[in-house]
Formats: C-alpha cells, sequence, structure tokens
C-alpha cells in the first residue's frame, strides 16, 4: 500500500500513541521517540487513556473484541493533530484496519476515517513531515535495519528508517540477506505455530549477524521482541555473557547520535 | 435437480447485482506498449525467441530450401515430414528427393501411421501463421494440410515465418485477426523448443515436443 | 455442499509435519534455494514497478468482472462449446467428477488415461479412482510423472518435484524404470522420461488436460505449458477430456493477453510459455489429426460457497501461478507436503476451506506471520492476508445460524474467546489496563521463566520495572 496523505505542514501539536509493546516493554523507546519530536520544537502530547490499537484480538480473528478495544481510542485524539506511532505495524492497523473494522458503524467509520488520515509512522513523520536531518555526534558504527512487514508493505515506509541512518554520516549501514522477509512475530502466530516461527527468527537472526553490525534497529517493538529475543536465547543456549546481537528502536539510536 | 441446476441456482442467488464494468483491455496496451517499426519488431521477435533457445535464419524467396537443406545436413538429417498441399511443402518436395533428403508427408490420418509419426519422424517443416514480437512468439493454426502433430512429434521443427507478418503483442495479434469472431480447431502459439525445469530448476530442453526448434525468416530479396 | 469425505484431515498433524521438515537444515536449505530462483526470475520480468501496478490492477479488475458475470458466462460458454463439438460436463462434488470422466472412460473401453499437468484432477483424486477403475492414468509433466512414480503428491502447484534434488531422481529412475542406469545428468534424467512417455502418447486412449482459462465468446479451453506433454494428451489420444474449477472463464478473447501475462511473467518468471494452446473443437471432417471427442467437466467443490460472500468470493481471483507460494516465508520452511492440502501455501490456505470445510482445515489459517508478500506479489491483487483473518474470524467464532463457509466454529473455543473477552475488557477500559499493566511492571519478577511456546526459542518476555506512562509522570508531563 502507498502513503494516502499528503504531508501536512509542520505542526506545532502531536499527538503520541506509544502502543501497548512499547508502554510495557519498551518504554525508553517511547521516551526516545519522544524526546525526538520535542527536539524539533513540537509539543507531544500523550493521551494518558489510550491503550492498544487492537491488533492482536483483530490478526487473531476476533474482530468483536479488536473493535471494542479500537472504539476506544477513537475517542483520545479530539484535537486535529497529527498522530504519531512509534510502530509501522499498530500504524497500519490504525490507519488502514479502523476504517474496515467500523465499515457498518457510520459514526464510528467517519471517526476511523478522520483518525485514519492523522496517522504518522514515526519515522515516515521525521522524514516526510519534519524533514528531520540528523546531525551525526557519534562515532564510526555498523548498523543493519530491520524493517517491519507492516511498515513495508501496509504503510509504504520502509524507506524512511534507511533514509534517517544514511544521513548519520558515521554510519554504516549493513545490508543483510533476504531484508525484506519477515522476522516470524506475527502476533499469535509466534506462538499458534511455534516451530515455524521459531524457524523464521532463527533465520532472520542468522542474517542479522552475518552482515557483522554491530546492533540492529528497527522501528517496531514487535519485531525487536521477536528478534532480540531469540538472539539473546541463543547466547544463553551457547553460553555467551555479552548479547551478540544487540538491538534498540531506531528512535533510540537515533536520539543517542544526535546527542552529545 | 441436475448438478448444472444445483450449481447454477446457486452461483445465481449470489450474483452481485451491480453489472461490472468491462476491463479496458486495448486501452493498456494502447499506453504500455510502443507500437514499433517492421525492423525493430523482427529484431526484437529474433532476439526474444533466440534466448528461449530457438534457432533463427534470415532466408529469402531465392535461397530458403538450400537453406533448409544446409541445415538439415549440418543437423545429420536426410528425412523431413512436408507438406504436399502447401506451395512452400510442394517446393520442398519437388527438390529435396533428388538432392538425397527423404520427404514424408502428412496424407493421411493419423491412426494410419501414428507408430511411424512417433518412432520414425525426425524432423517437419510448417508455416507460421503470423508472429508476435514481445514475447518471441510463433502463431500456428494447424489445419488439415499442416495437421497439429507436425509441430509437436518431430524432434527438429523447421517453421518458415514470414517476416513481413510480425505483431507487437498477443493482443494486437487478435484483434487485427478478429479471432473474437472463430478460432480454428486448434490454435498454437510457440515460442521456442519443448522445455522443462522439473529436475532441480535445471533447464532441459526437448522435453516432450521438438528439442530443436529453426525458424526460417523469409524476407523479400533486397534487389 | 461437498459429500465428499477425506480420509485425513490436513489440520491434524500440521505442525508435526512443519516441525520435521523445519528440523531438517538439508531440506530448508534446498527450499530456500528454489524458492530464491523463482523469486528471482520473477523479479527480473516486472523491472517496471508501474507497469506491473498496471498491469495487476487490469488483471483483478478482468477477474472481477467475469466472476460478476460467473453464471451467465458458464451457459455462454456450454452453448459455444456445445456449438462447437465439445461436449460439456458439470460436477459437484469429486465424485460427481470422477463419475462422469469414468464414464466417458468406459465407453471408449480404456485401458490408459495420459494426463497432462491439472491440479483440479489432484483435487478430485483421479488417479485413485482410475486405478480403482482398472484405468491406469500416467502423469506425463516431469514433474507429476516424478512425484506419481515416487507415490508421492505435488509439493507445489507450478513445480511439483521441487522437494526432490536431482540425486533422489536419479535412483528414483534407476529404482523405478526398466532398464535405466543410475545417473544424475538432467538432460539424461529428461531424456529419460521422454522415451517412456512418448511411447504412451501413443498408445493411451485418454488424454486429461486442465484447463488455465476458457473462453466464452468463442467457446475455447486454453493451457499454458513449456514441455508439450499438454499438447501431446490434447491431441494425440482419440478422447480429450478436460477438467477446471467453474471460476476459470473468460467471457472475451481480449481478457487473455494481460491474464497470460501475468501468469507466465509471475509463475516461472518466463516472459510467456513455450506453448499456449488454444482448443475450440474435436477434430473436423477432414482433418488428419486431433481427439474425435472433446470434453469439458466443469467442478464446483466449494467454489461456489466461495462465490456466495463478497469478500471469500475473492478468493476464485486465483490463476494458479504460485508466486504466493515462492514468496512466502512459510512455505519456504516447511514445503508443500506439510499442508496436507492439494494447494499448498497462501492459496492454498484460502481455497482449501471451501473444498475441505473449516473443521478440517481450521487451523491451516494460523499458519501465517500475515507478513504480507503473498498478496503484494498476487498478480490478480487477491487479499490473502485479509481473507487469512477472515477465515480466522470463521473458524474460531462460536457456530452460529446461517453461516459463510461449512465448518463455521470449527475452531471454536471457550476458553480462548473467554481469554480474548477478557483481553478486550481489560483494553478497552483505561483504569484496567492501568492497573493490570502497573501490576505487570512492579512484579515483572513474578513472570514466569517458560512462557509456553514462545520461551522454546526465545528469553521470557518481562515488563519494563517502569511504564513509559510512569516515565512520563516523573518527568513531570
Amino acid at each position: 500500500m502507498t502513503r494516502t496523505t499528503t504531508p501536512p505542514s509542520r505542526p506545532r501539536d502531536v499527538y503520541f500513541f506509544a502502543t501497548c509493546v512499547v508502554d510495557q516493554f519498551f518504554p525508553g523507546a517511547g521516551m526516545d521517540a519522544i524526546t525526538l519530536l520535542e527536539r524539533q520544537g513540537i509539543r507531544v502530547h500523550f493521551p494518558e487513556e489510550q491503550t492498544c490499537c487492537g491488533q492482536p484480538a483483530y490478526t487473531s480473528g476476533f474482530p468483536d473484541e479488536a473493535r471494542k478495544v479500537a472504539a476506544h481510542q477513537l475517542t483520545l485524539f479530539p484535537n486535529d493533530w497529527p498522530v504519531v506511532v512509534p510502530s509501522g505495524s499498530c500504524a497500519g492497523m490504525m490507519k488502514h484496519h479502523y476504517p474496515t473494522l467500523f465499515a457498518a458503524d457510520p459514526v464510528r467509520k467517519a471517526q476511523a476515517d478522520a483518525l485514519s488520515a492523522r496517522i504518522y509512522e514515526l519515522t515516515d513523520f521525521l522524514v516526510n513531515v519534519l524533514n528531520f536531518q540528523p546531525e551525526d555526534k557519534g562515532g564510526d558504527c555498523t548498523v543493519v535495519l530491520h524493517t517491519s512487514c507492516s511498515a513495508r508493505r501496509e504503510m509504504g515506509v520502509h524507506l524512511t528508517g534507511r533514509q534517517l541512518l544514511g544521513s548519520l554520516g558515521k554510519v554504516t549501514v549493513a545490508q543483510q540477506d533476504h531484508e525484506s522477509e519477515c522476522c516470524g512475530f506475527g502476533g499469535t502466530f509466534s506462538v499458534k505455530q511455534p516451530e515455524i516461527s521459531g524457524a523464521m527468527v532463527e533465520d532472520k537472526v542468522k542474517a542479522l549477524k552475518a552482515t557483522g553490525a554491530e546492533r540492529v534497529v528497527s522501528a517496531d517493538c514487535g519485531c525487536l521482541m521477536n528478534i532480540l529475543g531469540h538472539a539473546a536465547w541463543k547466547d544463553e543456549q551457547e553460553g555467551r555473557t555479552t548479547p551478540s546481537l544487540p538491538g534498540e528502536h531506531i528512535a533510540s539510536f537515533l536520539l543517542r547520535r544526535t546527542s552529545k | 435437480m441436475s448438478a448444472r441446476e444445483r450449481i447454477l441456482s446457486k452461483l445465481r442467488a449470489k450474483m452481485p447485482s451491480t453489472v461490472a464494468e468491462q476491463p479496458d483491455v486495448a486501452g493498456w496496451f494502447a499506453t504500455h506498449r510502443v507500437v514499433e517499426s517492421a525492423a525493430d519488431k523482427a529484431s526484437r521477435f529474433r532476439a526474444c525467441i533466440e534466448l528461449a533457445h530457438a534457432e533463427v535464419h534470415a532466408v529469402t524467396p531465392a535461397n530458403w530450401l538450400t537453406t533448409l537443406r544446409e541445415i538439415l545436413r549440418a543437423k545429420g538429417l536426410d528425412q523431413i515430414l512436408v507438406s504436399e498441399e502447401t506451395t512452400h511443402g510442394s517446393a520442398v518436395l519437388d527438390e529435396f528427393p533428388a538432392q538425397g533428403i527423404a520427404c514424408q508427408v502428412y496424407d493421411m490420418a493419423i491412426e494410419a501411421w501414428k507408430t511411424e509419426m512417433f518412432n520414425a519422424t525426425p524432423a517437419s517443416l510448417t508455416a507460421a501463421r503470423a508472429a508476435i514480437a514481445e514475447t518471441g512468439t510463433l502463431i500456428l493454426w494447424p489445419d488439415a494440410a499442416e495437421p497439429r502433430l507436425m509441430s509437436l512429434v518431430p524432434p527438429v521443427h523447421f517453421v518458415l515465418l514470414d517476416a513481413g507478418k510480425i505483431y507487437n503483442t498477443f493482443f494486437e495479434a487478435m484483434q487485427a485477426e478478429g479471432w473474437a469472431n472463430g478460432l480454428p480447431t486448434n490454435s498454437l502459439l510457440i515460442s521456442g523448443p519443448s522445455k522443462t525445469a522439473d529436475i532441480q530448476q535445471t533447464l532441459a530442453y526437448g522435453a516432450h515436443g521438438p528439442k530443436e526448434l529453426v525458424v526460417l525468416m523469409l524476407t523479400e530479396d533486397e534487389q | 455442499m461437498s459429500e465428499h469425505i477425506l480420509e485425513f484431515k490436513p489440520a491434524e498433524g500440521f505442525r508435526a509435519r512443519s516441525k520435521a521438515v523445519v528440523d531438517n537444515p538439508f531440506l530448508r536449505q534446498s527450499f530456500r534455494g528454489a524458492m530464491d530462483f523463482l523469486m528471482s526470475k520473477r523479479a527480473a520480468q516486472f523491472p517496471d514497478s508501474e507497469e506491473l501496478e498496471s498491469l495487476r490492477t487490469l488483471g483483478e479488475s478482468i477477474r472481477q468482472y467475469n466472476l460478476a458475470k460467473l453464471p451467465t458466462l458458464l451457459v455462454q460458454l456450454e452453448e459455444n462449446l456445445s456449438r462447437n463439438g465439445i461436449q460439456v460436463h458439470w460436477a459437484e462434488t469429486p465424485d460427481e467428477a470422477n463419475a462422469i470422466i469414468l464414464g466417458i472412460c468406459h465407453a471408449q473401453h480404456a485401458k490408459l488415461m495420459v494426463k497432462g499437468k491439472s491440479m483440479v484432477s489432484e483435487e478430485i483424486e483421479l488417479n485413485h479412482a482410475a486405478e480403482a477403475a482398472g484405468i491406469g492414468a500416467l502423469e506425463s509433466d516431469m514433474g507429476e510423472y516424478i512425484v506419481q512414480l515416487a507415490g508421492e503428491k505435488p509439493s507445489h502447484i507450478i513445480m511439483p518435484a521441487i522437494h526432490k534434488t536431482k540425486e533422489e531422481i536419479a535412483r528414483l529412475f534407476a529404482d523405478k524404470v526398466e532398464g535405466v542406469d543410475y545417473t544424475d545428468n538432467v538432460d539424461a534424467l529428461i531424456q529419460i522420461g521422454r522415451n517412456v512417455l512418448r511411447q504412451k502418447f501413443l498408445e493411451a486412449d485418454i488424454g486429461l488436460s486442465g484447463v488455465n482459462f476458457a473462453v466464452a465468446e468463442t467457446g475455447t479451453l486454453c493451457l499454458v505449458e513449456n514441455e508439450g506433454n499438454g499438447r501431446m494428451c490434447t491431441t494425440a489420444p482419440p478422447v480429450h477430456i478436460a477438467i477446471t474449477g467453474i471460476e476459470k472463464i473468460v467471457e472475451k478473447l481480449e481478457h487473455i493477453p494481460p491474464l497470460l501475462s501475468l501468469l507466465t511473467r509471475s509463475a516461472t518468471g518466463q516472459n510467456i510459455s513455450t506453448y499456449f494452446n488454444m482448443i475450440s473443437s474435436p477434430r473436423k471432417a477432414g482433418e488428419k489429426d486431433g481427439p474425435s471427442e472433446v470434453h469439458l467437466v466443469l467442478l464446483d467443490n466449494g467454489r461456489s460457497q466461495a462465490y456466495a460472500d463478497e469478500q471469500l468470493r475473492k478468493t476464485l481471483q486465483c490463476i494458479r501461478c504460485g508466486a504466493c507460494m515462492n514468496h512466502c516465508p512459510v512455505y519456504t520452511r516447511i514445503g508443500g507436503h506439510a499442508y496436507g492440502t492439494t494447494y499448498p501455501g497462501p492459496i492454498g490456505k484460502i481455497i482449501s476451506p471451501h473444498m475441505l470445510g473449516l473443521e478440517a482445515t481450521s487451523t491451516m489459517a494460523t499458519a501465517s506471520s500475515l507478513c504480507g508478500a503473498c498478496g503484494e506479489v498476487c498478480p490478480v491483487k487477491i487479499p490473502i492476508p485479509e481473507l487469512l483473518m477472515r477465515l480466522r474470524e470463521e473458524a474460531f467464532t462460536a457456530p452460529h445460524a446461517d453461516p459463510a463457509m461449512v465448518g463455521q466454529g470449527a475452531g471454536y473455543s471457550w476458553l480462548m474467546t473467554s481469554v480474548w473477552k477478557g483481553w478486550a475488557a481489560v483494553y478497552r477500559s483505561p483504569s484496567l489496563y492501568g492497573l493490570a499493566t502497573w501490576l505487570g511492571s512492579r512484579f515483572s519478577w513474578l513472570m514466569p521463566s517458560k512462557q509456553g511456546a514462545w520461551t522454546s526459542v526465545r528469553v521470557p518476555l518481562k515488563p519494563a520495572p517502569k511504564r513509559l506512562r510512569d516515565m512520563l509522570k516523573e518527568r513531570g508531563e
């Protein structure tokens, strides 16, 4: 899918929808994303009542349950500000699936359409709305970028993460084998089909490590949970005490590289 | 109720009520395919079919028989199946036997000589009706004179193609010739010798049809 | 609905079969290599992404246009085929289709049927039915021939023997083909197959084929192939029987060029196949070869069920190119046999439930990470991930009246539904969410070190000691 929203002029305020994964498992990534936006002179608003986009239920075949959770999020963004989401996957849910989810409910469908138009994945927002030109203040470093399937195929924003990393002068971005292939997370897929999911993440981690990059960065914490979770398990299995594949959200990496 | 009625009634009950718009195939080809000059079409046709492992020889009305004979010799073939009902077939029949190349003719129904066709017919010659530049494709409409198996069973298939009859695309060919108004028993597109990649994705030629496809591209004499 | 009873339920044992492949590094490597090969061949055929997208859009509109008129077009096709002398038969179930085909064979006193590649004939298990009736059914596509010789089934709809190495095939030929010594030279192996099968084309009483497209306006059956065995089966024997699903129909001949181009480029990365064979009648008076009888069997087998639902109908847009399997990370890991269905891979997951019922296939839809690679390459833009989610919903929702498909609710579990209901109750309520996640962050040390399937290859999940909302509060937001 290609981007359907024309970037607005530079806004003064944005909403931040953290996603439940970032809120609970990667809060640092959320803080770093907010700080990055604030450094660009943006006022970031975090509606306290936010929970989850509803995707886990939606993709598991429980659209009614997803609808209940999604309906709650629809009410959280009253002002006409962009909603920035540090995940291609959750942004894809809100941008592309909310209108379908509420197709039978005219009032909520209108809300969903209006919200959909304001949803931005973080790296897309940084590049295409803020024209963010990160100034690299770190030393030489090689990283490898993993892009989530939703960011790539649903949001069509697979180039913006690469663009951001590419503008960091001393950072080399390594190219992994089968870059566009899924890491094997897929929400409940990872536990419903653990053998296949396990084989996919095993291959993904091997490909990432084979680049020799010192770390993996991604704009999606779901993938990171899976990739880093497997890399750490492999380290345990093989008796390594330092992580063989450290990783973090691209927001954390960008913030560190642009801080003194 | 018959199976036919049951299937149709299930489908009819759920058929969309709105009439879908006819897809604009002509519009797509008009905007996505360039119409090339005769020379460009000929060279594109040749490049494509050669890439698919066919052999192409440029010939003229004056030299095509000689060329055919030389290729047969070079391939160690001394026998060819032709049609006695076509001018090109008759031309071969008139000349080749005297030059030591035996000619078989397809003059009776296949049932009468199926074993010979399968086991003792090393080569054949047919004409192509036209060709398609985009994909390097020969168009054949087998008929009573040059039946279907002639272009399939013999391991080497020679095709005489009038280089002036090359269309840009398959779509252009069927439109120009009004195929929608009626098709023969069998119409064929052939784009190379028979092949398969069914064993470990390794390409091998001569799976079931001709192992070699030789195109004689006929242009008028220059002078 | 289909009354065909399958002896074995594909969903049962799916995980065990997947695991067996996943744990075999040799097979893993071999599938990966084969899929990489097919993916790069396809990519080379579509250098211009604008052209690709507009052609896919055209292909989608052609398929949707024709499906919208399907019952009308079937009748038009029947009329025109009949006028041309081709006999049309209708079958609602695999059993009916087999009975029709065997009836034609018996009328001919047929002993041997040679078969061109036809996935629909696999779908109805024709080979078994024919052999039970004392008629030899011999596959003639090289890949199908190999698979039949090995007593197996195709593992890919385009490349049936893609799971086999040339060494395995060499051993198979040496063991099973009379007078053949071991050789792993591919050309030599193909020549062995050619020689065996040539005699069979000569002897066969019946030629059976599939159909890639049936053209209603002209009454024409179109076949796409590279080997020439399809032409052999449809030309050499005295009787030709074609079998196809009812959805493979187009109204106009002009619909064919875009679909053909999409099919061959997406399937094997060829700009066109070696042969495109269009059959419009049996042998006419004065013609010297070709079958004297041509039959077409139109098979439903659950397709009318998919047709009845606007969303599920998109399943029928498929032109069977196999690109979805070539690009699927799941198919790449487990190969075609693990699925246990005639059609493997993403297309198999969305079409099989209509053929076999959701009870036999309910867990198949869960074997996808919904990565979207299949939908991205589909030449007729079938939204496969969306359909997979729909099938999950059909499988897991409690059985209800007037279901869209046979076996609706087959995967329903009170426990699982309660878990999701509970999840929704928490996540729709900021206060419950706040409480649950607060507890999670404070008591993360209570998280078990074994978390079911997750920790089979990953470290356990542990909530961070402070949530983002806590960090923001502390910062003085």
